[in-house]
Parts: structure tokens; sequence; C-alpha cells
């Protein structure tokens, strides 16, 4: 008896939803048996990540306000994968869009501009974010050089960009010093949806971007012509579409959403720009896109999800000190293996058993 | 594990019959899944005898002889070898047992010499030098001659073929296994090769030759044993069979014939090549020479030649999928076109079948609706402002489905989860049906079942009644002799003046196929019809 992999005639629709619980279900045995490890108890551990958030309210307003950078710029990466583009840079184009959306609110600042300036944030933050994204594109196109590194590298140096920012030109005169810049005005800080709650307008713009998203792949010829290049690049050359000319746009978009996401978070709910405005969100957007099958709705869904890790990774630290780095092993594992189940999608396993009536008849 | 060096039964008289089988095999059986690719085949092949394997595509053939070469373990049944029940850990052993085989697809390195690559391909543990000796000793014997210091890129495809014989033949084999070996030879190289393997039966070896060209088989082979959907159907003296009885057991059933059109006539030029000159994209690449011709409407123009020969760089320079720098060297409906894209080719009415069907043809993971959207978003009234109307790449789907027989399990299934042939009819069909001016279509019919092959030819001649200009590849000259009025033949990048249909004998075209050019008098002659 032998257990084998086996290729399906078609990709199977149910295992492409089921595969992702899967891929949730063995993350969690992982962690029981890390947590056991750990000398904590796992069900204790289990109940501070996955229930304890989901019961008050302010804690269910935190997760969608963590999802909404997550959704946003994992709908970006989604664009690319599909199309074969591999951007892994969205953290650096996150940063470069909340710098350049963040330069209007600190040259307004204490002036007596209008209610343009928060629409012209975004709107500047989003076109940062979409030119940095196009550096490793063209790079890529011209050159042939991996999108891959040269996107990744783009983060460091928009990482020291910003540190280089608030630490000199931009520091707040008041701040005792801290790296930080000046709280921004009300004008320029994105306006609440709930009166004293966490909640704010960037949660209905990442609807809307999953919105658009599902139109675009799902009705559009453009969105065809995104999955046609990814999923066969000589079909898609006979097809009569320019794979390069979607890697430049599907890098463009999914820049200016992570520089979009970037902005929102700084304008929303951090209030200024500073280091660590970020915890990751660049990167963990890649596992949500993965874990929501690069499909918007399925990113929707995984971008609350990933939230809720984030979440509950630090209600766990709280109660039970379990170290926040364990957050990060949590996502890792999940990558891994959504990573793995997709293959399910393909292949089935199947139980082999040697056919000893064969097996006797030719020797008879 | 024991080493076999029994040689052949030196008192044997030579009367295959009344020998022992070389190799057996009882009930092989190869299981993919659900699907059964060998069904429970009971084989026999004895010394000196030349033993057809016959069957259409995806009857069961390569999954035969891989298990018999090794490359696959069956899922049940049993291996005799010269009486004894063997169990094969891969290539290399059915090698030292005296097992070769020459595959359809050759496995050669194009930047290294002849003996670089035999000596790659070989176990052994001699000398560059001794190997090199007896490459070209063994070449010499056998009438195969090869050049051992030549690199491969620059011999033709006959000659590669021989690199993998000889190669096959150095290991001195009792059995050899041929994977439709004639398919990519001109007829004048295929006599050659028959020669050759008449003399390795005579030499006591015996050979599996697999093949779907049933006058060749008839010709050649001592018994002809047919596959038919994983299944054995028979086992026989093809000699003693008709061409047409063996086509029957191939596809289990009476084969559709061809109906040419009467009073088809030829209209204006809607195709017309003027000096194509391209340089390759690739290392080793065939650059396109010069190359002119003219299509009219309801004529088809076919062309011929051996694979590698320009075909693929001339289906891109056609497409679009290549440009060129002049924009006349192609013109589509009287506009030039040798500038414009694939799809603005599409918009003068030009539609394309390439000979890939998956991966080229089609995204093997789409479903057809969507496949149908790859070809048609350009000028179909499938795409409003940018949105994808699906109902009508679904109503493509089905017209396509009904008018071309395309058998599904679905109605809109990934292109992958088709049979070749039925995925071929969906392609041509899909082009067909946007009803084009010009259609350029490459191998129309490879690896396609006897039942879908005549659909898709009978579909080609009635679009050229139709008023359409058709170009069609082909390495099959029946094919062609069935179909076209007039045939070019491809070689080295050149295209030679086409002949008519009735001029353009096989002895003819072989010659061009081969580079040789037609005495001025034949050509005066074909001219003159």
């Amino acid at each position: 008896m032998q257990l084998v992999l086996e290729k399906r005639a078609e990709r199977s629709g149910t295992i492409a939803l089921v595969s992702p619980l899967i891929a949730i279900g063995l993350t969690i045995v992982t962690m029981v048996i890390l947590f056991a490890i750990l000398g904590k108890n796992p069900l204790l551990a289990l109940h501070a990540y996955f229930i304890a958030p989901l019961t008050d309210g302010y804690s269910l307003q935190e997760i969608a306000v963590k999802a909404t950078p997550l959704v946003m710029i994992a709908i970006g990466l989604s664009l690319c994968y599909l199309a074969n583009a591999w951007n892994i840079g969205a953290e650096g184009q996150f940063l470069i869009g909340a710098v350049a959306g963040s330069w209007i609110a600190v040259k307004t600042q204490g002036t007596d501009a209008g209610a343009w300036v928060l629409p012209a944030m975004l709107v500047l933050a989003a076109a940062a974010g979409a030119l940095y994204a196009l550096i490793p594109a063209i790079c890529k196109v011209k050159f042939g050089a991996s999108e891959i590194l040269t996107s990744l590298m783009l983060v460091y140096v928009a990482d020291l960009f910003l540190d280089y920012l608030v630490r000199g030109p931009w520091r707040d005169p008041h701040g005792f010093n801290f790296p930080t810049t000046a709280e921004f005005d009300p004008v320029a800080t994105v306006p609440l949806l709930i009166e004293g709650g966490r909640l704010h307008l960037g949660s209905t713009i990442a609807l809307l971007v999953v919105a658009a998203a599902a139109i675009l792949l799902g009705r559009t010829i453009k969105g065809f012509e995104i999955r046609v290049v990814g999923a066969a690049p000589r079909a898609a050359r006979f097809g009569g579409f320019n794979a390069n000319q979607l890697i430049i746009l599907t890098f463009a978009v999914s820049g200016a959403l992570a520089g979009l996401a970037g902005i929102i978070e700084v304008a929303g709910p951090v209030g200024h720009l500073q280091p660590g405005i970020s915890p990751g969100y660049g990167f963990t957007a890649i596992i949500v896109a993965f874990l929501g099958r690069l499909n918007p709705l399925g990113i929707l869904v995984a971008g609350l999800f990933l939230a809720l890790t984030f979440i509950g990774g630090e209600q766990a630290q709280i109660a039970m000190k379990i170290p926040l780095d364990v957050t990060k092993v949590f996502q890792g594992i999940l990558l891994f293996y959504v990573l793995a189940c997709d293959s399910l999608i393909l292949y089935r396993f199947k139980l082999v058993f040697p056919n000893r009536k064969v097996v006797a008849r030719g020797a008879g | 594990m024991q080493a076999h060096q029994r040689m052949l039964d030196p008192t044997s008289n030579g009367q295959h019959s009344g020998e022992s089988p070389l190799l057996r095999t009882i009930g092989l059986t190869k299981r993919y899944g659900d699907f059964l690719a060998n069904d429970c085949i009971d084989i026999e092949i004895r010394p000196r005898e030349i033993h057809a394997l016959l069957g259409e595509n995806g009857a069961g053939k390569s999954t035969l002889v891989k298990a018999i070469y090794g490359l696959i373990q069956p899922s049940a049944g049993e291996i005799h070898w010269q009486g004894e029940r063997i169990v094969l850990s891969g290539p290399s052993e059915a090698r030292i047992r005296g097992i070769g085989m020459v595959f359809q697809h050759f496995s050669l390195f194009d930047n290294l010499t002849v003996a670089e690559n035999v000596a790659l391909g070989l176990d052994g543990k001699e000398s560059f030098k001794d190997m090199s000796a007896r490459l070209e000793q063994v070449s010499k014997t056998y009438g195969l001659p090869l050049d051992p210091r030549r690199e491969v890129w620059q011999l033709s495809v006959g000659e590669r073929q021989r690199i993998e014989i000889v190669r096959a033949l150095m290991q001195d084999p009792k059995f050899l296994i041929l994977d439709e070996p004639t398919a990519v030879l001109t007829p004048q190289e295929a006599d050659q090769l028959f020669i050759v393997l008449d003399r390795l039966k005579a030499e006591g070896r015996a050979i599996l030759y697999i093949s779907h060209k049933l006058e060749e088989v008839k010709r050649l082979c001592d018994t002809a044993t047919i596959l038919r959907g994983g299944r054995k159907v028979e086992t026989c003296n093809p000699r003693l069979e008709t061409a047409a009885s063996l086509a029957r057991m191939m596809v289990g059933g009476e084969v559709k014939e061809v109906k040419g059109a009467s009073g088809r006539r030829t209209t204006v030029p809607r195709l017309v090549v003027n000096d194509l000159s391209l340089a390759p994209v690739e290392a080793h690449g065939v650059r396109l020479e010069h190359i002119s011709f003219e299509l009219k409407g309801g004529e088809i123009l076919g062309i011929a030649g051996v694979a590698g020969n320009g075909q693929d760089e001339l289906f891109a320079a056609l497409s679009g999928e290549r440009l060129a720098k002049n924009p006349g060297t192609v013109v589509i409906e009287g506009i030039a076109a040798g500038h414009l894209s694939i799809t603005q080719r599409r918009k003068l009415g030009a539609a394309f079948v390439p000979e890939e069907r998956l991966g080229h043809g089609t995204a093997p993971r789409m479903r057809l609706s969507e496949n149908a959207l790859l070809t048609g978003h350009a000028a179909s009234g499938m795409v409003r402002r940018g949105f994808i109307d699906t109902a009508a790449t679904l109503r493509t789907v089905d017209r396509a489905t009904e008018t071309f027989d395309v058998r599904k399990a679905k109605r809109d299934p990934e292109a992958a989860s088709l049979s070749g042939g039925n995925l071929q009819k969906f392609i041509v069909g899909r082009e067909i049906l946007r009803n084009p001016a010009v259609l350029v279509v490459s191998q129309p019919t490879w690896g396609v079942d006897a039942g879908a092959a005549a659909v898709i030819r009978q579909a080609l001649l009635d679009l050229a009644t139709a008023g359409a200009a058709v170009l069609v590849t082909s390495q099959d000259l029946d094919e062609l002799a069935e179909i076209a009025d007039r045939i070019a033949v491809m070689f080295h990048g050149k295209l030679s003046a086409p002949l008519s249909a009735r001029e353009a004998s096989r002895e003819k075209l072989g010659l061009l196929m081969g580079g040789s050019s037609l005495q001025p008098k034949e050509i005066a002659h074909a001219a003159g019809a």
C-alpha cells in the first residue's frame, strides 16, 4: 500500500475554497504543539489569539482598522501575482506613500489650508507609491532585472528615507527630540466613522477597492489579460496581450494601493509620521493575498483573519506573556501551509494497493 | 540481478513463428488515476521480427513502450525477457539487458558534437577516442553516415535521428524500440531507414515499430499489434490486411472520407507575402530568407517540409507574434500588415491556429469560454467598453461544440480536460466561426484521432469553398495531398515555388524537403500544368 499524489483532470473548485481552511487548521495544530513546547496552556493561548479579540467592540473595531491596510495592499499584490509579476516590496511602497502624503500635512501644518488637504494627500501618496513601484517594474522590463530582488531592496531605502526625515527636517520642534512629526491638523486627518471609536474612513475605501478589483478581474478584458499573462504567457502573446505592459500596469496599481494604505495609516490611526508605522503590513499582505487565493473577496476574509492574529498576539502577550514574535511565526507557518495545500487543487491523494490478482494470473 | 549475456539461439532457423519470444508482456496494465492507459496488454516479440505497434494518439502505445523500456512502472502485469520475468529499475537496466529505444523527440545537446552527445548517452567506461572510433565504424556498417566532429545544431533532423539510432546500436541491443521514426523524415530518408531496419532484422534483432502510417507498416512489418483505447484489439500479419481494414481496427469504425469541393473558384489575392526575411531570435534558430507567395480566396496552399525548417518562424511572422520591419512584406486583404500586431491583423480578417494546442492556442487551465475570448476579443463583439460579454463567449463555445462535434464532459470545461482531437476541433472551430478572410493553420491534425482529423480537414475545405484563403503547414504529405490546391516546400528557411497538387508527387516533394532543387525540366513541367 502506498500514498501517491495524483493529477486531477480539472482544478477542483471545492478544494480551492477549502484549502485555505485546511491550511489554517494545520497551522493551529502546529501552534498548539509550539505553545506546549513554550510551556503555555495551548487552549488558553488559542482563546487569547482567536476568541478574546472577537468578544468586545473595541477589539472588533481594531481588527477592521488593522485589516484595512492589509486588504488594500494585498489586492494590489494579487494583481501582480496573477500577472506573474512578483512585487515583494509593498512595504517600501507603503512607506513612500506615507512620506509623500505627510509632506502636504507637514507643509500645511498650522496654516488655514482647507478641506483639499486630505484628498491631495491621498492622491499624492498613491502617485508616489506607484512611481516607487515602477522602479523595479521598469528595471524588469528594460533590463530583465529580477523584480523580486529590486522591489525588496527598495523597502530598506524607503525605510531609511523615512527615518532620516523624521529625525531631521520634519522633526516636531516641540516633540522632546522624539523622531516624529507634529500631530497632523484635523484637515489632514482621516475622519472617523464612529465618534470616539477607532473605525475610520479608510475601511470604507478598502471595501471599495475590493469591489473594484472583483469587477476588474471578473468582468473586464483588462482583468482577463492579467489572468492569461500569468497563467499561460505564450497563449497570452497569441491572444495579442503584452506581458511587459501588464507588469508595468500591475506594479503601478499595487504601488498606488500600498501608498494609499500608507497615508491612510499615518493620517488615520497613527496621526503623525514616525518610524515603525507599519508592523510589516507590506509583508503580511503577501500572506493575505495567497491565503485569499488571489481573489478579492477571499483577500477581504484573509485580511480580517490576519488582523485577528495581530490583535490576538497583543492580547496573548499581555495575558500570557507569549512573545509578540510568535505572531510572526504563526503567520510564516500559515503561508507555508497555504502554499502546500494549493497543490491539492491540481492533485489529490490516493491510496494505491498493488493488485495481487493480476500478478497471480500472470504467474499461472 | 543477473546479467543476461546469452546470445540469441544460433540454431534458430529464421522462422520467427518457431522461436520463443524475446520479450513478452502478460496482462500489462498502467493506471493513471481512474484512467487506464494500458489495460491488460499481452504482446509477444520474437527475434528477427519487425513488430508494428499501431494505434491512434492516446491508444496507449507510448505508455506500453515506456513500461517495456523501464521509464515507468506498470501498475499490474508482468514483463518477461528471454523467458524470465524481469522488473526494470529504469532505462539503464533495460539497456544493459539489451533493450534500446529511439524516441520521437530527440534528447540531444545542440552545442555539442555528435561524438560528445553519444558519449553522454552511453553508460560504458571506454575512452572518448575508442568510443569515437566505434561510433564511426557502427555508422559506416549500417549505412548511417555521421561525422562525429560536427555540432548537432548544424545537422538536419534526419541526421539527428541517425545519432539517436547509432547511439542505440552502439549498445548492441537485441531489441530496439522506434517511436514514430518516419514522422520527421522525407520519403527518401524513410526509404533509407527501412533498409537499415531490414538489415537489423537479418542480424537477428527484434524491432518494435510504433507508427500510425498504415502503408509503411504493411510494407515493413511482419506482425502488427493494434491498440485502441488502452486495450489490445488484435495481433495480425499486416501484409494480409488492407490499409482500410487496419484503419478500421485502429479507429473502431469506418473513417469518414473528406469531400473535396467541386467548383471551387479562386478570387482575389487575400494573403500576399513579399520577399519576407527575418533573422532568428534564438541561437541556432532558422533565418527566413526571401519568402514570397500569393494566396487567393478560395484556395488552399500547403506548406510541406521537415519540422524545424522555419515553419514556426513563418507562422510567427504571419500571425504578428513577430513583427517585420517592412510593412509590405505581409499583406492581408490588400493592406500592408507586416508591422501590425496580431490583434490588428485579426481585425483585418485573419485568423490563426498554431501547432501547440495547450499553452499556445489555448490557456490550458482556463475555460473554453475564456479561450474563445482569447482570440475573439479583437473582433467578435465579445467585449463592450472593456467589459466582457460572458453570454457571447459562451455562445461561441456552444456554436463550436455543435458545428464541429466537440465532445466534452460539461458545457464549459477547462481546455486541458479535453482530448487532443476535441480541443483541436474547438480551436479550429473558434477561428472558423469568425468567418476569416485568411486562415493560417499549422499542423491542423497533429496528434488528433482519425475522426477529428476528418472533421477538421473538411472544415478547412469548406472554408476555402466559402471564399477564404487558407494556408496549411503540415508534415503529413497525405494530408496536404488531400486538401491543398498547391504545395510549396520549406527548407532551411526558404520556400520553394508552389507546385500544383497534381504535379506534387511524393518523390518531388521528398527531394525538395531534402534540400535538392528540382531539375529545370521538372519545374517547367510543373509550371506548365
